[in-house]
């Protein structure tokens, strides 16, 4: 691992700690690795490997039969095409929440930031029906004619991605010294040329990342497809889905598998051209100084003005729905239904009740954070690194992208993986299939790349000759690490692990094959009330998802709090 | 309703949470306690009073009845559920040659000579199986039948009686024009009711009309829900005031729909257009602990559990003489005589039926 190229001259003496060096630098790299490879790679590969192999024997002919059939190429032309617009779509109305959100100050921010993140956890099956149920014929916004419509899966898919690009672009963008900006105003340039012509290349790697997590979600996106576009929108990942689960038929699951990889790697190839393109150190200054007060009738009307349009109609209207509902009961306005998540549901719906079941996940999420801090911020730190060699680089940028693949794989296939793989991991008789451990370590893998793609742009931010500068002062790199990357990093540490956070607490896919009836998460057990008749269940579903929202919002209210923004503190940059 | 708490399982979770110190981020779970000491359980599944149930996650039974079996048998029962309808028989599948427990619940007629013939499940001989349940059997003993329902057409009594419009009954009443844009079923593919639909209609109209009639619902105006939640909940009229007033459902649903009083239901089932499902319970091929499973299948086959099973997961006991809950003659009555496709039919066809509905309703 050529891990210290960055630095101004490695003279004889120093070259002899090479090997100490390159051996953490190797262990930063092995370390994630060997997770990946035994939570992720092995399992999906195995499982692919089944549908190419018959009789003992390799057997490629799948793609020709699966590609030869239309449908097979009007759904790879559908998930591309939603996939697209919803990325676009989420990318253009969150670069101007990033701004109102994170680069201006107003009363109640905080609570608008973590609010904005709650639909990114919601199950899929509940926000199904606080959508639907809005937009269906003969409900409050059914004159619209939006229902099952290719409009409402779009408009479904900005709503869970909001959170990612307003969160990532905004991280960046309220560090970014505001200097360079007034300097161009200064200048003369309007305030749209300023921007178009300074901030915006600043926060071109961020809007990157954004736009790479983003599209692979819409491209990988089950239900919300399933439940608002009715069955006509199919996408690669809901064919997985039946081929896998219902007709068993691994073979053109493999196919579609390869199709939806080179689909991901293709959108992850484009987003690293754009990253690297743009990539540079910026100057980063405290969010307290770059921040600016709320200017809602200046210059800051037309992105408050699109904020409000899209908090206000497109996340608030159905989180709102969701939440008069839970209060609405056969016996008028009440609030029987939150009683009820102490108990097991109707006529014991469940095995946990809710209640129980909000702290298996709060207790599973907290594990899978620690394992997703903990990979992803030794991946972020590695390929933060800008080796001088180009052989070196290049490895970076494939490792950047592998651990992006976690989320371009349907949890099908990583679920049945798991099954066929872990029975005896690495040969030790430990069936890790039952073992209650296995659900926060899927939760993890899905949650790496987000802490990545948090932490990442801002270790990459920074300026590689202030590191030059603390090594050639005489610290060690374990000194610049701790005194240079670390207190940014551990900031920006904070957003990832709301991110995390959030992200497990709503994983509903792999979770799901393999909770245990007692130990069931939140998402789970809605899942299972809103899936049996009788209207208390229905109500103490919507009740629950009432609370995992609440939970997703405290819980990234804290994270905000837990980057403990020192005044001052990165003012010296 | 009772709350139910459930007995404190250790598991490697907790652990973790308590070794790593994270009892900071536990604590805002408002009131949820930290369940089990911090200790490693030991290796779990494979210790020798173990024996684990591999179900699908509408598996429900009372505490009570199934702490009675721990006591009596000195077992503890694991559960997991890892899917259900095909992703549970397919994962058996996948998983035969190093399966996930001992005993399984819940494979139904639909998918039931699937597993069968894959060679998941060993023989069993199972001890008080009634004549009532035996005459489901498939197989020879690999299959014992332990509860059964009726996926039904199900209509809102109110809308009709508001509209002044008389009630469809049979399936060839959906076709009519009196019931155009009335009709909501759900996805063969992806809902298990939706295949039990699909398969009512096969058997209804033979191999050849079914398409037939499937073209006549398309033109008539039903419309396909991915699951049964959405059907039940967004676009039915009789619980939560969706624009239709026909959905596919359980004929126990009207059950959970009786008015205050307790005389009657706002909503029904149509009997002429039921397709049964019977959910099995089998020892998987290759149990570590076969002799636990075999206890535990002749637990399933009990009068206790038998009597749990309409409480507890809304079925029909396979046991005909055991007593049924109050209101369930009048409200959640079984078809007299549901359709039927043979099980062996449905293994040979159900992947092309459901590619055959798929073109001809999806297009």
């Amino acid at each position: 691992m050529d891990g210290h190229g960055h630095r101004l001259s490695p003279t004889a003496p120093r070259r002899r700690r090479v090997p100490v060096r390159a051996l953490a630098w190797a262990g930063a790299v092995a370390v994630p690795l060997a997770f990946l490879g035994l939570f992720f790679a092995w399992p999906v590969a195995t499982l692919v490997a089944r549908g190419f192999v018959a009789d003992g024997a390799l057997d490629l002919s799948g793609f020709a039969e699966v590609f030869s059939t239309p449908r097979t190429w009007r759904i790879i032309g559908l998930t591309l095409w939603q996939a697209t617009l919803g990325t676009a779509l989420s990318v253009l109305l969150g670069i101007p929440g990033a701004y109102v959100l994170y680069r201006c100050r107003f009363p109640g921010q905080r609570f608008w930031r973590a609010f904005v993140t709650v639909p990114f956890v919601l199950p899929t099956v509940v926000v199904g029906v606080a959508f639907r149920s809005l937009l269906v014929e003969g409900g409050p916004l059914g004159f619209l004619g939006l229902d099952e419509s290719f409009a409402a899966i779009v408009l479904a898919l900005v709503f869970f991605n909001y959170s990612v690009v307003v969160r990532t672009v905004g991280g960046l963008w309220e560090r970014l010294d505001p200097r360079a900006e007034e300097a161009a105003r200064a200048l003369g340039a309007t305030p749209w040329r300023a921007f178009r012509t300074v901030t915006l290349p600043a926060l071109g790697p961020a809007v990157a990342s954004a736009a790479s997590l983003v599209f692979l979600f819409c491209a990988t996106a089950f239900g919300v497809v399933l439940v608002l576009g009715g069955i006509r929108y199919g996408t690669i990942e809901t064919e997985i889905w039946i081929q896998t689960t219902q007709f068993l038929d691994l073979r053109t699951a493999a196919v579609l598998s390869v199709v939806q990889l080179v689909v991901v790697a293709g959108a992850l190839t484009v987003a690293n051209r754009a990253r690297t393109r743009r990539e540079r150190a910026l100057n980063l200054s405290s969010a307290e100084r770059s921040a600016r007060p709320l200017r809602p009738f200046g210059a800051d009307a037309l992105p408050l003005a699109v904020t409000v349009v899209v908090v206000g109609g497109l996340i608030a209207l159905p989180i709102g729905n969701l939440l008069v509902r839970s209060l609405r009961t056969p016996a008028g306005w009440s609030l029987d239904n939150y009683r009820n998540l102490g108990t097991t549901g109707g006529r014991n719906a469940l095995s946990v009740t809710v209640w129980e079941a909000a702290g298996n996940s709060l207790r599973t999420a907290a594990v899978a954070t620690v394992l997703a801090i903990v990979v992803g911020g030794l991946v972020a730190l590695v390929v933060s690194r800008r080796p001088r060699a180009r052989a070196g680089r290049r490895a970076i940028t494939l490792l950047d992208s592998v651990f992006m693949l976690p989320l371009g794989v349907s949890a099908v296939t990583v679920g049945f993986g798991f099954l066929i793989t872990l029975d005896r991991p690495l040969g030790i008789d430990w069936d890790l299939r039952t073992s209650g451990l296995l659900v926060p370590i899927a939760q993890a893998v899905v949650a790496v790349p987000l802490v990545v793609r948090t932490v990442l742009p801002v270790l990459r931010a920074i300026d590689p000759r202030l590191r030059e500068a603390a090594a050639t002062l005489g610290a060690s790199p374990g000194r610049v690490l701790a005194t240079v990357d670390g207190p940014l990093a551990v900031r920006s540490l904070g957003l990832a692990v709301g991110f995390a956070f959030a992200v497990s607490l709503g994983e509903f896919g792999a979770t799901s094959f393999l909770a245990r009836p007692d130990t069931a998460t939140l998402p789970v057990v809605i899942f299972r009330l809103i899936g049996r008749p009788g209207v208390e269940n229905y109500g103490m579903a919507l009740a629950a998802s009432v609370v995992l929202a609440a939970l997703t919002a405290t819980v990234m209210l804290l994270a905000e709090r837990l980057r403990g923004d020192r005044p001052g503190g990165a003012g010296e940059f | 309703m009772h709350t139910a708490r459930r007995r404190t399982v250790t598991t490697r979770v907790t652990a973790l949470t308590g070794v790593l110190g994270l009892l900071t981020l536990t604590a805002c779970s408002g009131g949820s306690e930290a369940g089990g000491d911090p200790t490693p359980s030991g290796t779990g599944a494979e210790a020798g009073g173990t024996v684990t149930l591999v179900t699908h996650d509408s598996f429900a039974v009372s505490d009570e009845v199934l702490a009675a079996f721990e006591a009596e048998s000195g077992l503890t029962v694991e559960q997991i559920a890892p899917g259900d309808g095909g992703a549970l028989v397919n994962q058996l599948v996948l998983t035969k040659d190093s399966p996930l427990g001992d005993l399984v619940f819940g494979i139904d007629n639909t998918f039931a000579t699937r597993a069968i013939d894959e060679g998941v499940l060993a023989p069993a001989s199972p001890e008080g199986v009634s004549a009532s349940a035996a005459q489901y059997g498939v197989g020879d003993g690999e299959l014992t039948a332990i509860d059964l329902g009726d996926v039904c057409i199900n209509v809102d009594h109110t809308w009709f009686a508001a509209e002044g419009i008389e009630e469809p009954v049979t399936l060839e009443d959906l076709t009519k024009p009196e019931y155009e844009d009335l009709l909501v079923v759900t996805n063969p593919a992806t809902s298990s009711p939706g295949l039990a639909f699909l398969l009512a209609t096969v058997g209804a109209f033979g191999e050849d009309g079914w398409e037939e009639y499937w073209a006549q619902l398309v033109d008539n105006g039903v419309k396909v829900a991915d699951g049964w939640s959405d059907a039940y909940y967004v676009d039915f009229s009789g619980v939560e005031g969706g624009p239709r007033p026909l959905v596919l459902s359980y004929s126990t649903s009207p059950a959970f729909t009786v008015t205050e009083d307790g005389n009657e239901s706002t909503t029904g089932a149509l009997l002429d257009t039921c397709f049964r499902q019977v959910e099995y319970a089998g020892v998987l091929a290759g149990a570590k602990n076969p002799e636990g499973a075999q206890q535990l299948l002749d637990f399933l086959l009990t009068e206790e559990f038998q009597a749990d099973i309409p409480g507890s997961m809304y079925m029909y006991p396979a046991d005909a003489d055991v007593a049924l809950p109050e209101g369930w003659a009048e409200f959640a009555p079984l078809a007299d005589e549901p359709i039927d496709v043979a099980p062996d039919d449905i293994t040979a066809h159900r992947d092309e039926w459901i590619t055959a509905w798929t073109a001809t309703v999806i297009g």
